[in-house]
Formats: C-alpha cells, structure tokens, sequence
C-alpha cells in the first residue's frame, strides 16, 4: 500500500472518529439535551476522539518510515555472502545501490549476477512485507486510540481543557522548530568540521596561504596532495565584500536621507517600490548580469584605461552585490532615521541650521548605533551572499587586494566543493563544512551584534 | 542680533547654501543609481530574452514515406527513422547538394528535435502515412542565430558555427519563404536539453512547483502555529526570549548555510533522495519558517485586545479567543507573509546546489522524489553554457521567474490593500 493512501485512509477514519465522538456526547447527554450537561461542546468530544485516533497513529508511521531503510539494509547485509560483507563501506554501498535499483527495475552498473538478484528479490520482499505491516499496525493503532478515547467519551470528561492541552503542545513543538534548526545546523556543520580538523590542523586551515583541495584519489597520483590554507578565501571573501559595502553604504544612506528629507511625496511613493523591486530579485538574477553585463564592462573600462583586468574580476562581482543591498541599508536608516526624536530635528531647525547640517550634525549622530547595526547585518549579508560570486567571481584562490584581480570567497569554495557527487568523508567535502563553520559563525556574531544594536537604539528613544 | 553676529551669519551663509545644495544633489544622485541600475537590468534583460520566445522553423514538404518508417507495413514509433523523412525532404530542396559532407551539412540545418515531432504527428494521427504534408520544423540552433543576427556573417568561415554553404541554403530557404520566426513552444512544454533549440523550462518550473507545495505545506502552519504562541501563549521568560532571538537570527543566515544542513542532515542522515523536490521543500520551509513567523506575529499584534477582552468576557477559553477570532482576523497579514515567503523561496537557489538540484535533467519531474531542478537553478546552469541561444534562453527564463515573483509580490499587496482592516 502506498503512504499517501494510507494517511488518506488515516484521515478519513480520523473523521469518522469525530463525528461517533460527538455523536456519543449528545447521546449520553440525553435527548432533549440539558443545559449544562455536558461539560464542553459536542465537537470537542468529537476533536477529542479523532486526536486520539489520529496522533498515535501518525507518530507509529513517521518513526516506521525512518527507521524502515535502515533496518531492511541491516537485515540485506547480514545475509549476503561473507566475501561481501568484509568489502570496505563504499563498495558495499555500491552494492547496495545496485540491489536497490535492481528491485525497482532501474539500469545497475556492472552485471546482475545471482547473488545480486537473489538479494535484489530479497530486499523487494521485505519492503513489500514492511509496507503491508506498517499499514495493518497503523489501522490498528488508529482502531484501538480511537475506540478508547470513544469509550472515554462522558458527559462530565473535560473534553475542552484536554483538546485545548494537546493543541498547545502542538503550538509549543511549532515554536521550537526554531530552535531545532538552529541545533540542526550547528550540529551538522560542527561534527563534519571537527572531522576536518583532525585530518588538518586548525591553525593550517586558519592561516595556510595556500587552498587547492584538489586531493589524489589513488595514492599514486601525480601532484595534487591538496593543500587547505584558507586565509585566500578569507581575503577574497573581505574584497568582495569591502567593495560592495563601499558601493552599498554611501549609496544606501543618502538614499534613505534624499527620500526622508528631500524629496516631494511623488517622488518617494515612485522611488520606495521601485528600490523594492531591487531587494526582491533573486540573487542568482544578479548573478547573471553580473557575469554577462557588468563583467565585460568592467574589462572594457579597465583596458581603455590601459589596466588589467582578469574577466572575472572582484569588482564586477563586489559592484553588483553592493546594488543587491543598497534596498536593505537604505531601509534600516530610514527606520534608524525615524526613530530620531523630531524635537531634536525641530530644534536644530529652529536655530537656523540647514536641512544638511540638521542631517549631518543633529540627526545622524544620534541615529548613528541604528545605522552600524543595519551596515553590520548589510556586511552580514555580503559575506554569505552566494551566487553572485560563484557566478561572477573566479575559482582560483588569489591573495591579494587588487580589485581587478579574480579572486575567490568562502561560499565559492562551500559551492564548488560540494556540488556533484563524492565520497562524503573525503577531506575535500569535509573543507567545505568546516568553511560553512566559518560563515556561520562569522555571520551569526554579526547578526547578533547587529540586531541588537538596532532594537537596542530603537528602544532608547521609544 | 548683534552686528557681529549678524555680520558672520552672512559670510558664511552662501558657503552653507552651496553645502546644501551639493548634499542635496548627492541624495538625488544616491537615489537615481538604484533606479538607473533597474532600467539598464530591465533594458539589458529583455534585449538579451525577448528573442528567444520566437524561434527559427523552416517549412518542409514532408512526404510520410511507407518505405522509409514503416518498411513492415506498420510504423515502429520506437526505431523508425523519422529523421530520414525531414532529411529527404530538405535534400529534395537542393536536389543538386551531393557528397557525404555537403550532405551532412544541410542536414545540420535542421534541429535533431525535427525527427521527434514528425514521430509525435504520426502518433497522433496514423493516418498521415503515406501522404505528403507542409510541415514547420525546428532548425537548428545557429540557424536560429544566424535569423536573430547573433551571427556574423561577415567574419572568417571558421571563427563562426555556420558554414558558407550552410549560409547560401539559408539565404535561399529565406527567398522561398520557407524559414520563418514563430513562436517557441517548446520553450514552454519541454524539459531541459543539451540542444539550445530544444531546451524549455517546463521541468524547472514542475520542480519549483513540487518544492514550493512541500514548503508551503510546512511552513505555513508551522509558521502560524509558532506565531500563535509566541504572541499569545508564550510566557516571559527565557525559553521564549531564546526562540525570539533565535528567529529573528535564523532569518538572517545565509542560505547557503540552510543548504548544508539539508545535504547533512535530510541527504546523508535521513537519507532521504537527492536532486528531488521533496528535500528541496524541507530546506525552503526552514528558510521561509522565520519569514512567516515574523509576518505572523506582526498580523497578530495588529488584533486589537478589545476583540480578546470582549470574547475572554463572554466566557470563551484563550484557545477559544485564538482560533474564533483573533486567527481570522490576522489571517490576511498571514497569508501576506506566507506569499512573500513563497517569493523567497522561489527565487532561492544556493540551498538547492548544496542537495543535488543542479543535475543535468531532462524529464519533466512528476512527483515529489523525482529528480528535478528549480527555476533558479536552471538559470545558473544555462548561464554556464557558453552557447550564445543559451544565453538567450537564460533571460528568457529569468523573464518568467521575475514575472512569477511580480504576480506573487502583487497578489500580496492587493491582499494586504483588500483585507486591510482599521481598527
């Protein structure tokens, strides 16, 4: 039996469930019904009764289907031959690919020989066996819950206060999805990392000058040891991000400053949306007018001015994503802007300073923590921005600070170390990780700093 | 005012006035290079895409030869050469082009697609055999360029992918008037293909379609689910102040991080398929979960207590209060959140490189654990293909993601304009 019929199946019963619930209610309240006695609504012994149904049920099914692929493959192993059973991981997983696709009629590499088709006729008689079961014991378990709470149904069972209970730990468990994520990547991101670090040492990784993960399959291979000195990344990462926050920062905060002070009302109802549309396309849009416009422009400009400029160039890249955040630096000084009490841009008006020196003098100093905490979460969002670079900046990891120069960033490098398959343990893939550490990390102190500041500075003139 | 005073107010007061100004005009300058940036973007995109909606065809007097596809009587839709009708048909053209390579070469004239759709004509209507039909078929790529005037014809024979035989037969099929621009169907109906000519956005728009459906599924009731009690339910202490915190941090990390957690955690951990939409909706549901939940609690703080004061007097229970009235009434501002949501979404694309989504695909995904790629994604593996139709194919497809995202981004403001209630 197929999942989705078995939770179609799972649903309708659950609403059977509620109406011989309620149905019970009323009847064992009497009919004409007496006020007052039941203790809640009739439906609530109706929810009541399909929670009970449904809820065990749906849990038996979820831990079923995870553990399921687990066990069967435990199972297949230990009963292939000895000689496959000492293969190395890989080969066995090889294997075991191959009497998956096998049992679901799909190509195999190599030949179906008997051993694999008599695991492939195997492993397709546990699965059929698995799925038969979990749908006999999940009916079962629904039939059973549902026919106890029905049972329980009674006109003094507070049937209110009980569904009200369950629901809120359904909203409680919501709620820490949250914080499941955040454990989630931490996790994922620390264990393969500290895998890293013990087939690198961290202070190589940290301030090796040198990144080619290129690493020898076979142990005869020619040149390619792989080296992971990540300080090119770091730095290429820093350029890229310097440039767009020197395009993003000026540009973003005179912008919010023209629209806040200066413009007519006409103007700022057209200009608003406008810039929207810029916070709203996609990065890898940007990505691609940053490699097939702006890039050849950049070169263009660079030879007639007789410089030279690799055609993947930091700065096409960097100019680009500094035009993707002009929208949200102008946004956070804006509300950093507003947030200025206008006593103190009246006063400063009253006494005769111009609008820019009321601007420059009164209201950015005091709206100065707002504007560091919107340009820190901005150079947040340069640093883990990805398709930009991975579409406009280059791959090989040059150290140095010429703009003109190709270099590469650390979500590059996440990017292009993981995409295709490999070998999961393999330094190389484990690099990534431990790059994907540093991001987060970086990423998330600045986040943290950063929107605390903003709330911080929002609340202090509140 | 004393004189001096006075006297020193006016000596400076045209330098101020020309600080003023000059401040001015920068404001004005900052703000019209955003709005510069989107006309050239806008500009430079639709010179680039709007070609390659029409596509090149040339009309050829396909005669549905028995002898040719169905030597034993009846057609095997499998192994026929329908190519060799399309063939036939050009050569009889140039009845005077002989040789192996001059062959080849006219050949080459035609898409490899054309063989395909004779194959699927003749499947729908059997009774075309035999008989001798005008049909449009698909040229090939660098004739379609050549028809845009992508090429050059003017330049070095073997600096450009089209031969001057090749231009000779194509200046006389243009006098015939049997090449034309029509338009590009299969840019629509077809999955994606190593052939310029052929490739669609049909399978990366099935695949964003499976995707967002998983994380709208998810994330919206959770979303809603952790807004409700984090506004309502939630005490103040610091197991709510942590999940405050830790959302409003979550919505700022950078995607690509959430893509590492979906190939550790969904793909080596639960190992769930790579490359398919179902894993692609859970890493999208995590990323918008903090969108839609900011959203949320914006739309329930909205609800004015009066409404829960009124309803807790008349005797309702505060889950009553929750889902009889304050939910409906903060369901637009949800909704809206959930869309722009699903816009982020859609537009997302680093989180999807991470889980296998950037697979070469060419079928069209039917389901949720199919292989598929996204929208997006397409766009960055097109962008990578150094021929110029697909470059051409890349701003198309941007075209209908920003169109997608624009529908979406207006559904939310008419929502949000409609439903919009004050208190």
């Amino acid at each position: 039996m197929q999942g989705n019929t078995l939770i179609l199946i799972l649903a309708a019963t659950s609403v059977v469930a509620f109406f011989m619930g309620r149905a019970r209610s009323l009847k064992l309240a009497g009919a004409p019904r007496i006020r007052g006695a039941l203790h809640s609504l009739p439906g609530y012994y109706g929810y009541f009764t399909a929670i009970w149904c449904l809820l065990p049920a749906l849990l038996v099914l979820s831990l079923w289907l995870s553990l399921e692929s687990r066990l069967i493959i435990a199972l297949l192993v230990e009963q292939l031959p000895a000689a496959q059973q000492a293969l190395s991981a890989g080969e066995l997983n090889l294997l075991l690919n191959n009497i998956q696709n096998l049992a679901n009629g799909d190509a195999i590499s190599g030949t179906a020989d008997a051993m694999l088709q008599d695991a492939a006729s195997r492993y397709s008689s546990y699965m059929i066996a698995s799925r038969r079961l979990l749908a006999v014991v999940t009916l079962a378990v629904a039939g059973i819950g549902g026919v106890l709470a029905w049972r329980r149904v009674h006109p003094a069972l507070r049937a209110r206060n009980k569904v009200e209970q369950i629901v809120l730990v359904l909203l409680v468990a919501a709620s820490s999805i949250a914080i499941l994520t955040t454990i989630g990547i931490v996790l994922s991101v620390v264990f393969e990392a500290l895998r890293f670090f013990q087939k690198v040492p961290l202070s190589e990784f940290l301030f090796g000058l040198n990144w080619s993960p290129q690493t020898a399959i076979r142990a005869d291979q020619v040149g390619s040891s792989g080296s992971f000195g990540a300080l090119p990344l770091f730095a290429g990462t820093l350029l890229i991000t310097s440039i767009a926050m020197v395009v993003a920062v000026p540009v973003g905060l005179m912008t919010a400053i023209y629209l806040a002070e200066y413009s007519s009302r006409a103007v700022r109802a057209a200009a608003k949306p406008l810039l929207e549309i810029l916070a709203g396309i996609p990065t890898v849009v940007y990505g691609f007018f940053a490699a097939l416009t702006v890039a050849p422009w950049v070169r263009r400009a660079g030879e007639a001015l007789g410089l030279e400029v690799a055609s993947e160039s930091a700065l096409a890249a960097g100019l680009v994503m500094g035009v993707m955040i002009i929208p949200l630096v102008s946004s956070l000084t804006d509300d950093a802007i507003n947030a200025v009490p206008s006593a103190m841009r009246d006063g400063a008006l009253g006494l005769g300073s111009t609008r820019s020196e009321t601007m420059r003098k009164v209201i950015l100093p005091a709206a100065l923590p707002g504007i560091v905490g919107g340009v820190l979460l901005a150079i947040s969002r340069a640093i883990g921005e990805t398709m930009i670079v991975v579409m406009a900046a280059g791959l090989a990891a040059n150290l140095t600070a010429n703009p003109f120069a190709a270099v590469t960033t650390v979500t590059v490098q996440i990017v292009t170390l993981l995409v295709g398959d490999q070998e999961f343990d393999s330094a190389k893939t484990l690099a990534a990780f431990a790059l994907g550490l540093m991001l987060f990390t970086v990423t998330l102190s600045l986040n943290v700093v950063g929107l605390r500041v903003v709330r911080k500075y929002r609340e202090q003139y509140e | 005012m004393s004189e001096v005073t006075r006297g020193k107010v006016s000596a400076g007061l045209a330098r101020r006035r020309r600080k003023e100004r000059l401040f001015r005009l920068c404001g004005m300058l900052a703000t019209t290079v955003g709005i510069v940036f989107l006309v050239v973007f806008f500009a430079d995109l639709i010179g680039k895409g709007s070609s390659a909606f029409r596509q090149t065809f040339l009309r050829l007097e396909i005669s549905f030869d028995t002898a040719v596809i169905a030597p034993q009587g009846s057609i095997d839709l499998q192994y026929a050469d329908f190519d060799l009708l399309a063939r036939n048909a050009l050569r009889d053209l140039f009845p005077d082009v002989s040789g192996r390579n001059p062959l080849r070469e006219l050949n080459r004239l035609l898409s490899v697609g054309a063989g395909y759709q004779l194959r699927d004509m003749l499947q729908q209507d059997p009774g075309l055999l035999g008989s001798v039909q005008s049909v449009w078929l698909p040229a090939s790529s660098s004739v379609d360029m050549l028809r845009k005037g992508n090429i050059d014809a003017s330049i070095d024979a073997a600096l450009r992918p089209i031969s001057d035989a090749q231009l000779a037969w194509v200046a006389a099929l243009q006098r015939d008037g049997r090449l034309e621009l029509r338009w590009n169907r299969a840019f629509f109906s077809n999955g994606d293909s190593r052939e310029p000519e052929l490739a669609g956005i049909r399978g990366a728009l099935m695949g964003s379609f499976y995707m967002l459906l998983v994380t709208l599924a998810l994330a919206l009731p959770i979303g809603v689910a952790a807004a409700i009690y984090l506004e309502e339910f939630a005490p103040r202490n610091r197991w709510s102040d942590l999940i405050e915190v830790n959302i409003n941090n979550l919505a700022a990390v950078p995607s690509i991080v959430f893509g590492l957690l979906g190939l550790a955690v969904f793909i080596n951990w639960a190992t769930l398929p790579r490359s398919a939409p179902l894993v692609g909706g859970l890493v999208l549901a995590l990323l918008t979960l903090p969108v839609i939940i900011i959203a949320s609690r914006a739309a329930i703080k909205s609800v004015p207590p009066s409404i829960r004061d009124a309803a807790l007097g008349l005797g309702a229970s505060r889950m009553q209060v929750v889902f009889h009235h304050v939910m409906p009434l903060s369901l637009p501002g949800m909704l809206t959140g959930a869309i722009i949501g699903m816009s982020r979404a859609l537009g997302e694309s680093a989180p999807l490189l991470m889980i296998g989504m950037v697979a070469f695909i060419v079928d069209v995904p039917g389901g949720f654990s199919d292989p598929a790629t996204a929208l997006p994604v397409q766009i960055y593996l097109w962008a990578d293909s150094p021929e110029r139709a697909f470059a051409e194919r890349t701003s198309a497809a941007i075209m209908v993601l920003l169109g997608f995202l624009m529908l979406m981004n207006l559904a939310a403001v008419v929502l949000r304009k409609r439903m919009e209630q004050k208190w």
